[in-house]
């Protein structure tokens, strides 16, 4: 696996003596992340769909235990690693900016599944957040619908590479003062109040969703319900099922 | 929040006592998704118990009005996404009956098969999450899955994707099955009674299973059938009806099996029967996966509209279908009025109806126990919300 960009000033092959006779030189940071990389614990919080899958993950086939992720912790004062797995109502995304607001730093999002990083294919409907990055900072989007199992172990390498670049003397969790908590959002009469939060997300210039594809969603064409009393029950009735005799040629084909 | 409950409505005679008001979810630690209750406890009873639904409201009604009708199917995958080939069953016989049209032979075998399929993973996920429940800490997950991964490989090799198929068309099924995966299936059907012994040697007669969850959150018949309570839950009950043989859609006619019948009604029959439904499963697996025959596996009239969906416009009419999901029954009302997109669809969810009972089999249980029940219900949120 690949370690943090070597910040080291002693001489690999050195180093490699050392090892050899049992003396490992290492930095206070390297040290320090390969702790906290490889003991990353997750909430256990799932949406949707893709909650299924992060259950799979942490199944015996894909094991998530190998990365040192596998203690799902139901409560967020315990947890490191959010994983949005599904998706994100308006009326659930108060209680996700909520959960993290209660996660202890340092803390990491990961999103798992188109619908929390854009809605995925329920973008259209009108209770469905268009991202759980309007309200809270992310780490590593996942994409997929569901994402395999082998994508999450990859998010949470990416997660493992970043945490490791990451400096005991510059990490924003030890600065002073930092509280990294973020104003959860209202359910107000036409969404969420606010629509985003400017922090952390800001809105595109340009809908490029509408610009390659248009509106693909025909919302409010239709003005007249059909007249079902005229018609003639439209369908057929369905033939009847043979006798239940098996078909005169059976055998795999 | 509104006060559910007044301390003063319940006469405790005069013991100096309060009732504690206790929210469950919607992040909590079993695994049922996003759902909320409100519980009053009296103690460590429950006096009052409120679902609060809507979390995981997707909108997919609404979605699928404005799409055309073949473009609703990967839809219907998330609905229940454990079962999304019983979901795919049901919305293409709902929209077969409004067009009729007729499914070849071959394909009516396959889609049997794979509704068998998910029929047995949905009910081994669940009984390893019951488990979860009763404290044994996802190691009876970790069992279940180990067999839900071998089906899936199977759903992967034939739709491309693990849990969202979007394997049935309209008039039949996407692709055909090749023999070899005909010898695959019949691999994982010859194994999985063994698996089956394997776990019930371990659960069924266990004393703890027993004495947590006999006589806990019983269900009588008559309620039931009122509530129009359907699926495993029902026939724990007693009552004997399955869609499968009432209205004995697709080919179910032909298949020898029986309807498991619970004798009390209480959390342990719906453990045991869908240990029963299961085996009952590999049944029809096994005679379907015997007899299937060979031929077409789309119908010709819904050839042209593989290439382009938009143009199939089901003449103006209503139709409602329903299938034996895993869960209950799962019913699909499409409403044409001759356009591309249907007017009215709307999904009759067996999560969503068997929930409403919930609050009748907690009262007067313990509050360890309302989680046990919640889970022997079987829910899943994508298909209460929608
Ligand atoms: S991305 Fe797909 S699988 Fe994941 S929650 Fe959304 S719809 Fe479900």
């Amino acid at each position: 696996m690949a370690l943090a960009p070597n910040t080291s000033q002693v001489d690999d092959g050195l180093k490699n003596e050392l090892a050899k006779k049992g003396i490992v030189v290492t930095t206070m940071n390297q040290l320090y992340n390969w702790g906290r990389r490889s003991s990353i614990w997750p909430m256990q919080f799932g949406l949707a769909c893709c909650a299924i899958e992060m259950i799979a993950t942490a199944c015996a086939r894909y094991d998530i235990a190998r990365f040192g992720a596998e203690l799902f912790r139901p409560s967020p004062r315990q947890a490191d690693l959010m994983i949005v797995a599904g998706t994100v109502t308006k009326k659930m995304a108060p209680q996700v900016v909520r959960l993290y607001n209660q996660m202890a730093e340092p803390k990491y999002v990961i999103t798992m599944g188109a619908c929390s990083i854009a809605g995925g294919p329920f973008i259209d409907g009108y209770n469905v957040l268009r991202g759980i990055d309007r309200y809270i900072p992310v780490d590593v989007h996942l994409p997929g619908c569901p994402p395999r199992p082998e994508a999450l172990l990859y998010g949470l390498m990416e997660l493992q590479k970043k945490i490791d670049g990451q400096q005991i003397e510059t990490a924003e969790w030890y600065q002073q003062g930092l509280k990294r908590e973020y104003p959860i959002p209202e359910f107000g009469p036409h969404g969420l109040i606010p629509k985003f939060n400017p922090e952390v997300w800001q809105p595109r210039e340009n809908d490029l969703r509408k610009e390659r594809y248009g509106q693909p969603i025909m919302i409010g064409k239709k003005s007249k319900a059909p007249n079902l009393d005229v018609v003639a029950v439209a369908a057929a009735p369905r033939p009847a099922a043979p006798a239940p005799t098996p078909p005169p040629t059976p055998g795999i084909a | 929040m509104n006060k559910i409950f007044e301390a003063k409505d319940i006469n405790l005679a005069g013991i100096n006592s309060s009732l504690l008001e206790v929210n469950i979810g919607p992040q909590h630690p079993s695994t049922h998704g996003v759902f909320r209750m409100n519980a009053v406890l009296d103690g460590e009873v429950i006096v009052s118990l409120k679902p609060v639904m809507g979390y995981l409201h997707r909108n997919h009604e609404q979605i699928a009005e404005n799409m055309s009708y073949a473009a609703s199917m990967p839809y219907t995958d998330r609905l229940d996404y454990f079962n999304s080939m019983s979901n795919n069953l049901g919305y293409a016989l709902s929209v077969e009956k409004l067009a009729g049209l007729e499914v070849p032979e071959r394909a009516e075998y396959i889609r049997v098969i794979m509704a068998e399929l998910t029929r047995l993973i949905n009910h081994i996920a669940v009984i390893g999450f019951l488990l979860n429940d009763l404290g044994a800490f996802f190691t009876p997950v970790l069992y279940a899955f180990r067999e839900r991964e071998k089906i899936l490989d199977i759903f992967e090799e034939i739709s491309g994707s693990r849990m969202m198929c979007n394997y049935l068309r309209f008039g039949g099924v996407k692709r055909d099955l090749s023999p070899a995966i005909l010898e695959r299936i019949r691999g994982v059907v010859t194994a999985f009674p063994r698996f089956l012994e394997e776990f019930e040697t371990l659960l069924t007669k266990n004393e703890i299973l027993c004495m947590r969850c006999q006589n806990v959150g019983v269900l009588s018949p008559e309620l039931a059938v009122n509530a129009s309570i359907t699926g495993p839950l029902l026939r724990a009950s007693g009552v004997n009806y399955d869609i499968r043989k009432v209205d004995g859609y697709s080919v179910y006619p032909r298949f020898q099996f029986k309807v498991p019948l619970g004798p009390k009604g209480d959390v342990y029959d719906r453990y045991y029967v869908r240990i029963l439904e299961m085996r009952e499963s590999l049944k029809i697996l096994d005679q379907a996966l015997s007899t299937i025959p060979a031929g077409e596996i789309m119908s010709k009239k819904m050839i042209p509209f593989l290439k382009s969906p938009r143009n199939f416009k089901p003449p103006v009419g209503e139709a409602y279908a329903r299938v034996e999901a895993p869960k209950g029954e799962l019913g699909f009302y499409v409403v044409s009025d001759g356009t591309p997109q249907p007017w009215r669809y709307h999904v009759r969810a067996p999560s969503f109806i068997n929930l409403t009972i919930l609050e009748d089999m907690c009262l007067g249980q313990k509050v360890a126990d309302a989680i046990i029940i919640l889970g022997s219900v079987d829910i899943v949120l994508g298909e209460v919300d929608r």
